[in-house]
């Protein structure tokens, strides 16, 4: 029986990382939003690594929170461990990562949503999306209820048509046992939405009274503790942290595993999905690594309340008995019980390239899809999309300019013009080596990136813009002074120096010309002259690197102008690739398929030549442009 | 927000007059700052007005001109733009031209002006098309040549080095995102081998471009030795009529006489030959004087000796002022029985290399093609027909790749500053980028620069 059941502004078809993020944009922007999942226990919830962040997936979180997203907030409030990596590399490549207690994770996510004026969370399989005339107008769920409504963000992660495989054994669900969703696929092709598989995995979870931790390697948290949300009060957050642990493989594990191989689906050809080659399976290392005797192996607590333990490192789809012996063969566990199997999924995802860098369809007007659904891999990745989509089909109603943050602005930029300009053959994961602007795109300085951004769309409130003002201003006055603070050679200058196996200096240098030096920071060298006002770690923190990588910052800087020059070329739509003369069959073809925004996007498409740009920017100029217009 | 580009924009020949535009946002605080006259940041646009180009560091004056003043978007590229009429000669232009540049203007890339221009909406296809056409009729001969460069051995030699720059790239990223299974450990002393052989590589192209050119704008040639030895009557040697084009370039605001000679088809550019005439005859201070300013500047060294006394304390003075470039001693007065001492002039010569010693006779027509031989020998002319010597040939390339090798300097003193690994990716890809600039092979920012390349310098 088909009936009307409600009518929302803008519905979101999911309600894991990416439309949890989705629905809070939306309905804080004031529209009537609604938010299905297929299970109302399954909100934001972990089915694979239980942490947030890490490499450069850090760095996206810091992005969501400046933006006035729900990642950050909602970690800082149930992470059980938290560290930055890579310390002893330089500030871009800094991370943060905090283990999650996945079950509070998912409840505080969940009360967040319902807690939030203009959103309803509903539990119910959306199975037909609604268009007419080109528009999206509504949706159908299983039971037969019509939602009318005027954009709908697909959020649907890994859910379409899903199907669990380990060894020879396929369960037709999504993760976790949970439903999948069979139904919405067939509509989505019926309107012209090209889809295709993809395929991730996960690793078994241990009973933890069954693992001998005391062989092992315990990693600890960092103390003190620092937030991932730049709300987020530092002292408030200190706490008693869990352990991980570190372990290896060795060649027994791989021995098995090469043994079984042509049992796993993957090897033995019943996936037809293609799976993350930055997320490898066990498999997939010992067989891409075949000169590597051990790889790493960490342990880690999936909650307080649970004694589930995740094997980091060993993914895998090999059937139930092989996994009992190739984990079991792990120092630590060599008497582990398995609690839930390690397991592939596939499911149906999109060609992103249908997608403008809004994330909205470009055939169809409304629709919006974010997340794993995109063809990404990963929790922030997922969020990040989720938020922008959000945003955008909100602003989309509101009719304003969609939210476009370019590669130069942020890692959500990169992740986007990545997923729609290339259309990439795997699940896409972000990776600090994706940015080309690493050094300007810090994860330190997401706030200052991206704050005022955030308070423009309105996710960002007055109070938390007028304090982030007044942050930067700290740092701008700071860094000036220490511009213009000049040390000469007298004996306590000369003293600290040689404390600090440092050169004693010959002629006067400025604080600045200190702070650079390899062995200085701007900590040290403030000893020598304090500032008058009290200043957080954070704004020292900025103060120092805007001062100590200077060089490097205002290289990148000078990329930035050369690449924004072609970003803001821009390249109609409705342009009839047809009728451009002398472009080269393949770069027809692949423009014609991602429909370019700009002329920088244009030159990202693999199969596009410089020459074939150039032809592109002379018709655009041209007469005949104007003329095949009319 | 663009950067401010400079270049002559009349053709590469001595001239009546010559014009350097200088085009951008900074056009016109940079082109005030070399200019003595009316402050041209507060001109009127479309004004002309007269006064110097002064070189400050130097208290120099470069030239007398007139600035033309164009405000944007009024003005050929849509941008801020000052044209300075100089006079016409190759070597003030040049002088003129690299004193914008010090004070902040970069090189124009080869039809930059007309890319502005088009980028800024300026000119349709149709219009920069038509002043394509009108190059293309004046430099086919030399777009052959660059196409011959891009197919051969620049184009190798780039694509190597990118290929090889890249490698290391990749591994530094795969080794950042995968710490597991890339070590890094002792990799950044590997590295700065690897790119300090890629600089090294860079450094020798460049050093051919020298030698290119060296033969395109004519050697610097000064000619010096004590008076009466014989100065006079070689430069009239080498000038005579039936195989030189000689130039007379009065200068008006710097009382300097250049002659462009071609010896056996090596251009020669003497220098200060007003000083010469008048030194053998006239006042000897301002002659030393005078040869003094042009051994500044010399590729080439002229020293002559009257090899029919013995060396004295004055040669030793002059030999002592002569620069390390390639140095041609003539003993003159062949005719006449040789008293120098050769000892006592190797002696002298101890630190020195490069330079060749003959005995001629300068009024022996035979004089002039030893000399050209002997100079050929000195600047490696005579390999010059192998393309391989001719690797880079215009400034925009020597430029990009002058870039590319101030990036990859940039990696080094990461690597010596001890700076943790992902420092090194950003510069070491910008020196990527820049090879591949010269060879038009660039994707990002460099795409209409390729519609344009066929335009000549300055337009």
């Amino acid at each position: 029986m088909n009936y009307v059941e409600e009518t929302y502004d803008i519905v979101v078809i999911g309600a894991g990382h990416a439309g949890c993020e989705a629905g809070l944009a939306a309905a804080r922007l004031g529209l009537e939003t609604i938010v299905f999942t297929v299970s109302m226990d399954s909100v934001a919830m972990m089915p694979c690594n239980p942490n947030i962040g890490g490499s450069s997936k850090g760095h996206l979180v810091r992005e969501i929170d400046a933006l006035g997203g729900q990642m950050g907030i909602n970690i800082d409030k149930t992470f059980i461990q938290s560290k930055m990596l890579n310390p002893s590399k330089g500030p871009a490549v800094h991370s943060l990562r905090a283990q999650a207690d996945k079950a509070r994770y998912s409840l505080e996510m969940r009360k967040t949503l319902q807690n939030t004026p203009h959103l309803t969370l509903r539990q119910a399989e959306v199975s037909e999306l609604l268009v007419s005339d080109g528009k999206v107008v509504g949706v159908k769920t299983y039971s037969g209820a019509k939602y009318k409504c005027t954009a709908v963000v697909l959020c649907t992660g890994v859910y379409l048509k899903s199907r669990c495989l380990y060894g020879n054994v396929i369960e037709y669900t999504g993760p976790n046992g949970l439903k999948a969703a069979n139904h919405l696929s067939d509509s989505l092709i019926k309107n012209g939405i090209r889809l295709r598989r993809f395929k991730t995995g996960t690793p078994a979870r241990m009973d933890g009274k069954t693992i001998d931790f005391s062989k092992l390697e315990p990693q600890y948290g960092d103390q003190p503790i620092v937030p991932f949300s730049f709300t987020t009060d530092p002292a408030s957050i200190q706490k008693e942290q869990v352990k991980c642990y570190l372990t290896y493989t060795n060649e027994e594990t791989h021995n098995i595993i090469r043994a079984h191989l042509d049992e796993s689906p993957i090897y033995g050809g019943v996936i037809e999905g293609i799976g993350p080659r930055y997320c490898p399976s066990i498999e997939d290392k010992v067989v891409k690594f075949s000169d590597k005797t051990r790889h790493q192996v960490f342990l880690e607590p999936e909650g307080l309340d649970t004694n589930e333990v995740y094997v980091d490192g060993m993914s895998s789809s090999m059937p139930e008995y092989v996994q009992y012996q190739m984990y079991r063969t792990v120092p630590g566990l060599e008497h582990a019980r398995i609690v839930r199997n390690a397991y592939a999924i596939e499911y149906d995802c999109l060609e992103p390239n249908q997608l403008l860098p809004s994330l909205e369809f470009k055939e169809i007007h409304g629709l919006f899809s974010g997340g794993q659904f995109n063809g990404s891999s990963g929790y922030e990745e997922a969020a990040a999309q989720g938020l922008i989509a959000g945003i955008n089909a909100a602003r989309m109603i509101q009719g304003k300019e969609a939210l476009v943050l370019d590669r130069s602005q942020a890692y959500i930029g990169v992740l986007i013009d990545d997923l729609v300009t290339k259309n990439n053959p795997e699940p896409y994961r972000m990776m600090t080596s994706r940015a080309e602007y690493r050094l300007l795109l810090r994860q330190d300085n997401a706030d200052l990136r991206l704050t005022r951004i955030g308070h423009e769309i309105g996710l960002i409130s007055d109070e938390r813009y007028e304090k982030f003002l007044k942050k930067k201003k700290l740092i701008e006055d700071e860094i000036e002074r220490v511009q213009s603070i000049h040390f000469g050679g007298t004996e306590s200058v000369q003293k600290f120096l040689e404390e600090h196996g440092s050169t004693p200096l010959k002629k006067s240098v400025s604080f600045a010309d200190l702070v650079c030096r390899p062995e200085l920071n701007y900590d040290l060298v403030s000893e020598l002259s304090p500032s008058d006002t009290e200043l957080s770690a954070d704004v020292r923190e900025q103060v120092n690197i805007q001062i100590k990588y200077r060089g490097y910052i205002e290289r990148e800087e000078k990329q930035v102008k050369e690449f924004k020059k072609l970003e803001e070329k821009k390249i109609p739509q409705a342009l009839d690739y047809d009728l451009v003369p002398s472009l080269r069959i393949e770069a027809r073809q692949k423009l014609k398929e991602v429909k370019p925004v700009n002329i920088g996007q244009a030159s990202r498409i693999s199969g596009v030549s410089p020459a074939d740009i150039s032809v592109l920017l002379i018709y655009l100029k041209s007469g005949k442009y104007l003329e095949n217009q009319h | 927000m663009s950067d401010t580009i400079a270049a002559i924009s009349t053709g590469m020949s001595d001239a009546g007059i010559g014009v350097i535009r200088i085009s951008g946002d900074q056009a016109l605080s940079i082109a005030d700052s070399v200019f003595d006259g009316a402050d041209l940041t507060k001109c009127k646009p479309n004004t002309v007005h007269y006064g110097h180009l002064v070189d400050v560091d130097h208290g120099e004056i470069v030239d007398e001109v007139y600035a033309l003043v164009f405000h944007g978007p009024k003005s050929y590229t849509r941008e801020d733009i000052v044209e300075f009429d100089c006079h016409g000669g190759m070597r003030v232009l040049r002088d003129a031209l690299s004193l914008i540049y010090r004070a902040g203007a970069r090189p124009a890339e080869a039809g930059e002006f007309t890319k502005r221009a088009f980028l800024n909406g300026r000119i349709d296809l149709s219009q920069s098309e038509s002043v394509m056409d009108l190059i293309h009729s004046r430099t086919s001969f030399e777009r052959k040549v660059s196409l011959s460069h891009l197919n051969g051995n620049l184009s190798k030699r780039i694509h190597d080095l990118r290929d090889r720059i890249l490698h290391e790239a990749a591994f530094l990223e795969a080794a950042l995102d995968d710490p597991e299974h890339y070590s890094l450990e002792g990799y950044p002393k590997e590295l700065d081998q690897k790119v300090k052989n890629c600089m090294d590589e860079i450094h020798a192209m460049l050093s051919s471009y020298q030698q290119g050119s060296l033969l395109k704008n004519g050697i610097r040639t000064a000619i010096v030795g004590r008076p009466n030895v014989g100065k006079s009557s070689l430069l009239n040697l080498l000038s005579g009529k039936d195989r030189a084009i000689v130039t007379d370039i009065p200068g008006t605001t710097r009382d300097v006489l250049e002659e462009e000679i071609l010896l056996n088809d090596i251009p020669l550019l003497m220098m200060d030959t007003a000083g010469i005439h008048e030194t053998d005859d006239l006042v000897e201070k301002i002659g030393v004087k005078r040869s003094l300013e042009a051994l500044k500047n010399a590729d080439l060294v002229l020293f002559l000796i009257d090899g029919s006394r013995p060396l004295s304390e004055e040669d030793l003075s002059i030999l002592s002022e002569i620069p390390s470039v390639p140095t041609l001693i003539l003993f003159t007065k062949s005719d006449l029985k040789t008293c120098v001492d050769r000892e006592q002039l190797k002696d002298a010569l101890a630190n020195r290399q490069n330079y060749r010693i003959l005995e001629v006779n300068c009024h022996d027509e035979e004089t002039v093609s030893i000399l050209s031989k002997e100079i050929q020998d000195l600047f490696l002319l005579g390999n010059l027909q192998n393309p391989d010597q001719y690797l880079i040939s215009n400034d925009r390339q020597k430029y990009d790749m002058e870039e590319a090798e101030k990036s990859l300097g940039l990696v080094r003193k990461s690597i010596e500053d001890q700076m943790s690994e992902d420092f090194y990716t950003s510069d070491l890809m910008d020196a990527y980028r820049y090879l591949g600039y010269v060879i038009g092979e660039e994707v990002e920012d460099d795409l209409v620069d390729k519609v344009f390349s066929d335009f000549c310098m300055g337009k």
